[in-house]
């Protein structure tokens, strides 16, 4: 990614930083300067907000082959997380067994390498996500995929 | 009085056992393990180094004093293994805390005591006032080459502490230096892996500047080791660390809190952070600590500190213990795999 | 507006065209169709160009110049428009040319789609194609394509307890289909145990649920239906066009199993026409992933939501049965190039509408749709044809 794209989006991706539109009284991520729901009446109205970096795992998959840089995770787990607020992020959910990543389970953020341009080039940074030691406590039946590696 | 205002620790959850390693190599695991008093060291993720481990620490750090990014006036990392040769990881850290654009921030580089050499310039610019508060970090994600003996040993870690003028749960007392220009142990630019003086590491290197650093804070505390509660020095393996400890006549009970290297490895930079951060998990007020950190070519930093009433009113779950026990054991091909160690050449 | 008929098609073989260049694909496919039309340059209006990833895989933009002046149509300044929408450019750009005749803008434009995917590498195509996703959000965080679709066949199964077995039955079914087909990439018949059992790509969706990244092109030539019996007698109307967009990330959608655009599109086609699912003959879905044409005809109305896997099983969906799908062989067998394939549904389509598929003849074809779709379906086109 070239080096200002990047740059552009250090907040959002290290911080995690979204909108909270004030006219909805709702949160988005990453951060946008207008509210589709509430049209232009939101223009103005979207305030910086820092996200607590919880969240529930929505759905998530094991993919066993990598997207480009990230060939040494092995098979890795890839989610749609939603943080607490409401808004969702497509992360991956690291330190753990990825199959062991049921949906349901409760997730926090952490700082971690997304990856570089080169060996000689840019380093990325940004928020990953690994798994809530609690979140067994937390799965009903409801919300466990059975057996979904078919 | 300055001191600590608040500390912060990380641990990677992986972790590769001295006999996995032995057996690469077709050694004795055990013999290994025995003679570094090393068991296991702590194996960083691929998606993690000292940038990520710097941050994780300071944001553990900075929840814990429940302040915020703009009363930080100064950020400095000491570590051997910044991921850019030139490009701080200080700046990097300031943004993942908020503390941009009203601080100064530089990295530090001595070896195993660059984070230490921090906290001794953070206490000079809290000192005189010119910062609030200034964060010193010491961390590493240093390397062995494989098959010499610093492979079952280098390991990676790092720890953050504030140092502030107020609300200080530790008060340090006295810093001392003893510096020479011995080369025990170094590494060219551009170079993957360190080269030592093999033996020539021990006493005229760890062994003269710890116990000579230990003397003279000592003499300028008016102490004698009976006087501490606690005492954490530099620990290349598991077994310097005790012998310096009893030779400046600390016992064991007294140097086992903060003594991490037989479980996690050299966390380098990091060792003596992370040996502090231990002890601080658990320290009651008016405990009173002996820190001497030593890095090659060479130096050691000495602190005496003592633990304030407010700790007791800080946060401290999250431990170094928690982190330790949530390590899962990998394997010598895992752990080659993270570490780089796989020549992938130019293949995409 | 007026009516607009299709009056030529052609269609390359799909699949690793090494020795043929982009121009070279979209010059054969291009005279393949106009010869079939039995039109000539001058009859030409305009030349509109379904393409991707030309900037990606080729280093390549100004698809439009490019394909124009090798055709030689450049030398008459024939207007031309490249149109992209990822894997849903082919399918644009036919929305787009029916809309200008239909219009009464242009009277005969010709329409082809082309995709060189092989000339990079598996990983720099299998990247190319993310970026019909969101490639900041997405992408870059990690997923892959497959993984997006992998993570909607999860909600999909978690909601309706849809089966491996089900799945396989799919990209079985369309491998079927493309052993009658000359010029899909893979002409063979596969068993379903095969594909249950192919290696594992992003949990639950293994290497045959996918569809290749192939080279290949295709072209329609589009007239104005009044214009149209001056050139044929096999003029094939299009009297249906629906288009919807969605959010460019699926983190952004309200439901993880279903393509709202795919509906909205569809409705609007039947809307134009009159027309309900129950109505058509046969269809081509974008089968890029098995889950996807099982979603796609329960999003058209083929079948009700949670059915159409089943469906698929019992054989519904295959040659003989109530809705031969993808008769074609599909994205998964005939081949996916993403500019051309919305174009190659069309090419399909109309040689059933005409009586011209051989052994893979529907029986009594005169009305179909097409549905194809870009990315998570963050775009989706649909046609109806009618057999005049």
């Amino acid at each position: 990614m070239s080096v200002p794209r990047f740059w552009r989006e250090l907040d959002t991706r290290y911080n995690l930083i979204g909108s909270y539109c004030k006219i909805t009284d709702t949160y988005h991520y990453p951060r946008r300067s207008f509210n589709p729901e509430a049209g232009r009446e939101s223009i103005g109205s979207m305030e910086d907000y820092q996200f607590k970096g919880t969240g529930t795992v929505i759905t998530a998959t094991v993919v066993h082959q990598a997207q480009t840089g990230y060939e040494m995770f092995g098979p890795y787990c890839m989610a749609i997380i939603e943080l607490d607020e409401g808004p969702r992020i497509t992360s991956q959910i690291v330190d753990c067994t990825p199959d062991s990543v049921k949906s349901g389970m409760k997730v926090k953020s952490v700082f971690r390498k997304l990856g570089e341009d080169s060996e000689s080039g840019i380093l990325h940074y940004g928020t990953k996500f690994i798994l809530l030691n609690n979140s067994e406590d937390e799965e009903t039946e409801e919300d466990t995929i059975e057996n979904i590696e078919l | 009085m300055s001191g600590i205002v608040s500390y912060g620790a990380y641990i990677p959850s992986h972790k590769i056992e001295t006999g996995e390693i032995a057996s690469v190599w077709g050694a004795d695991g055990s013999a290994w393990a025995k003679n570094l008093n090393v068991y296991s060291k702590s194996v960083p993720g691929p998606d993690e180094d000292v940038i990520t481990i710097a941050v994780e620490a300071t944001r553990l750090a900075m929840k814990r004093a429940k302040i915020d990014g703009t009363n930080i006036g100064a950020i400095y990392t000491g570590s051997e293994s910044h991921p850019y040769a030139v490009k701080p990881t200080s700046t990097i850290v300031a943004e993942a805390i908020r503390a941009t654009p009203n601080l100064t921030a530089a990295d530090f580089e001595f070896a195993c005591k660059a984070g230490t050499a921090a906290i001794q310039t953070c206490l000079g610019i809290v000192g005189n006032n010119q910062v609030e508060n200034g964060i010193a970090i010491g961390v590493d994600t240093s390397q062995g080459a494989p098959g010499d003996a610093l492979e079952y040993s280098a390991s990676a870690g790092g720890g953050a502490m504030i140092i502030g003028n107020k609300n200080v749960i530790a008060t340090i007392n006295h810093t001392t230096s003893y510096t020479t220009d011995t080369p025990d142990f170094w590494r060219r630019e551009g170079q993957k892996y360190p080269r030592h003086g093999g033996r020539f590491t021990g006493k005229p290197a760890f062994f003269k500047h710890v116990l000579m650093c230990g003397k003279m804070i000592m003499d300028m505390a008016g102490s004698r080791p009976e006087d501490y509660d606690y005492v954490v020095t530099h620990q290349p393996n598991g077994k310097f660390p005790i012998r310096a400890a009893k030779s400046l006549g600390f016992k064991e009970e007294q140097y086992k809190t903060g003594l991490l290297t037989p479980r996690i490895g050299n966390t380098y930079s990091g060792a003596v952070f992370l040996g502090l951060s231990a002890i601080l998990d658990i320290a009651k007020p008016g405990d009173r600590i002996l820190a001497i950190a030593y890095g090659s070519g060479a130096g050691s930093d000495g602190f005496d500190i003592t633990v304030t009433d407010k700790i007791a009113k800080m946060d401290r779950s999250e431990t170094v213990e928690d982190m330790i026990s949530r390590m899962e054991i990998i394997n010598y091909a895992t752990y080659a795999k993270y570490r780089g160690k796989l020549n992938m050449g130019d293949s995409k | 507006m007026r009516d607009v008929s299709i009056i030529g098609v052609g269609i390359t073989k799909f699949g690793e065209l090494w020795d043929k260049s982009l121009r070279e694909l979209g010059l054969e496919t291009g005279l393949a169709a106009i010869n079939d039309a039995g039109i000539t340059s001058n009859d030409i209006d305009a030349l509109y160009i379904g393409n991707m990833a030309a900037g990606s895989t080729l280093q390549q933009e100004h698809v439009s110049a490019l394909i124009a002046d090798y055709c030689g149509l450049a030398n008459q300044n024939i207007p031309a428009t490249r149109v992209e929408a990822a894997s849903a450019s082919g399918g644009l750009a036919i929305r787009q040319a029916y809309m200008a005749i239909a219009g009464g803008f242009i009277d005969i434009a010709v329409v082809g789609g082309a995709e060189k995917m092989t000339d990079v590498s598996d990983s720099e195509s299998s990247y190319t194609v993310s970026m019909g996703s969101d490639e900041q959000w997405e992408a870059q965080a990690g997923a892959t394509f497959t993984s997006l679709h992998a993570m909607i066949a999860q909600n999909h199964i978690l909601e309706y307890g849809t089966t491996r077995e089900q799945l396989s039955s799919v990209a079985a079914k369309n491998h079927y289909h493309a052993s009658l087909n000359p010029m899909a990439q893979f002409p063979f018949a596969l068993d379903a145990a095969a594909i249950s059992k192919s290696g594992m790509v992003s949990t639950p969706l293994r290497m045959l649920d996918c569809a290749p990244n192939s080279d290949g092109a295709a072209a329609v030539v589009l007239c104005a239906s009044d214009k149209a019996r001056k050139f044929t007698d096999k003029a094939i109307k299009i009297i249906g066009s629906g288009q919807a967009s969605d959010t460019l990330s699926l983190h952004h959608r309200k439901y993880l199993h279903r393509f709202p655009a795919i509906n909205i599109a569809a409705k609007k086609a039947f809307e134009d026409c009159n027309k309900k699912p129950e109505d058509l003959d046969l269809i081509e879905v974008h089968d890029n992933f098995t889950i996807s044409e099982i979603i796609a005809l329960e999003e058209i109305g083929i079948f009700k939501r949670g059915e159409a896997a089943q469906k698929s099983l019992e054989g519904e969906t295959k040659l003989g049965g109530i809705m031969p799908t993808n008769t074609s062989g599909g994205l998964k067998a005939r081949g996916h190039a993403p500019g051309a394939t919305g174009i190659a549904q069309i090419v399909e389509l109309v040689k059933q509408l005409r009586g011209e598929a051989g052994e893979r003849q529907v029986k009594n074809a005169k009305l179909a749709l097409a549905e194809n779709h870009g990315g998570t379906a963050a775009t989706a086109v649909v046609h109806i044809l009618e057999a005049e």
